[in-house]
């Protein structure tokens, strides 16, 4: 039973483009013309997890998730 | 004597002290929604700022409580530091202590459990915060050992004075941000575009958990 590795995923009803998972992703969050973020497919490599976890964290709408669904 | 005194002084120095930690606190909290950004400061600075300050916050009022009971002269119990108004010394003003102390505490929690409270419900128990600040300065003026005169009275007038403009400009400029901020259509496609992880990219060190 293999435990699926998370992703990030955004609510873009909930997300109200605060930008602050493109501040503490740079390189790896981008955001659109409108500031709402262009999120990386596939699992969050293990590298970038405590970085995902901390930007999950701060989003100020808790929009940003860490799924494994 | 000596240690009496010192306790007194140190009760008074940390109530001056949590209050501009608490003050700074509430500026923070009310520049977030206005997306207030630079380079040398980016969002997550101020947020990351906002948190951990109201945690020291904490820390100082835990002192300014403890010193405040320890100190046997005013004869202020353990209780009378979270039940308002039962106290013998100054009921008033110590139980509107209290009642900051409570909302603070109450704001404290729901904000780390945030995640478990959900978004909306820990936004409305936030407001919460537009009442603990008041309260808590009205009880350092009301019973504050250095509060009517000197420059704890000017410090706390720049407090009063700096929260009422911040909450003016939140008021007037908050809902425009937001109006701002709102696209034609939310269910939007880019958020769900797949895009590939980078290589050699790691997260900003140092940043707000």
């Amino acid at each position: 039973m293999a435990v699926t590795a998370p992703h990030l995923a955004v609510d873009p009803i909930a997300c109200q483009a605060h930008g602050l998972c493109a501040e503490l992703l740079p390189g790896v969050v981008t955001l659109d013309e409108w500031g709402y973020p262009i999120l990386p497919a596939g699992p969050v490599p293990p590298a970038l997890r405590a970085a995902a976890r901390r930007a999950v964290n701060a989003c100020p709408v808790l929009a940003l998730r860490l799924a494994t669904d | 004597m000596a240690v009496v005194t010192a306790l007194w002084y140190f009760a008074r120095g940390t109530g001056v002290v949590s209050l501009l930690l608490l003050t700074g606190t509430m500026l923070l909290g009310l520049l977030g929604p206005l997306r207030v950004s630079s380079d040398g400061w980016p969002r997550f600075v101020l947020g990351g700022l906002h948190r951990n300050l109201s945690l020291l916050v904490v820390a100082f009022l835990g002192i300014h409580v403890a010193s405040s009971v320890v100190d046997t002269y005013a004869g202020i119990g353990w209780l009378d530091a979270v039940v308002p108004f039962g106290s013998v010394y100054r009921p008033v003003w110590l139980g509107l202590g209290a009642v900051a102390f409570d909302l603070l505490l109450a704001l404290v929690v729901t904000s780390l459990l945030r995640r478990r409270i959900g978004h909306r419900p820990w936004r409305v128990l936030h407001w919460l915060a537009y009442a603990c600040w008041p309260v808590a300065v009205v009880h350092a003026w009301g019973t504050g050992t250095d509060a009517g005169h000197g420059w704890v009275f000017l410090l706390t007038l720049v407090c009063v004075a700096a929260v009422a403009v911040a909450v003016a400009v939140r008021a007037v400029l908050g809902p425009r941000r937001r109006a701002r901020a709102e696209r034609p259509d939310p269910v939007g496609t880019t958020a769900n575009r797949p895009v590939a992880y980078p290589r050699g990219v790691a997260g900003r060190r140092g940043a707000a958990s």
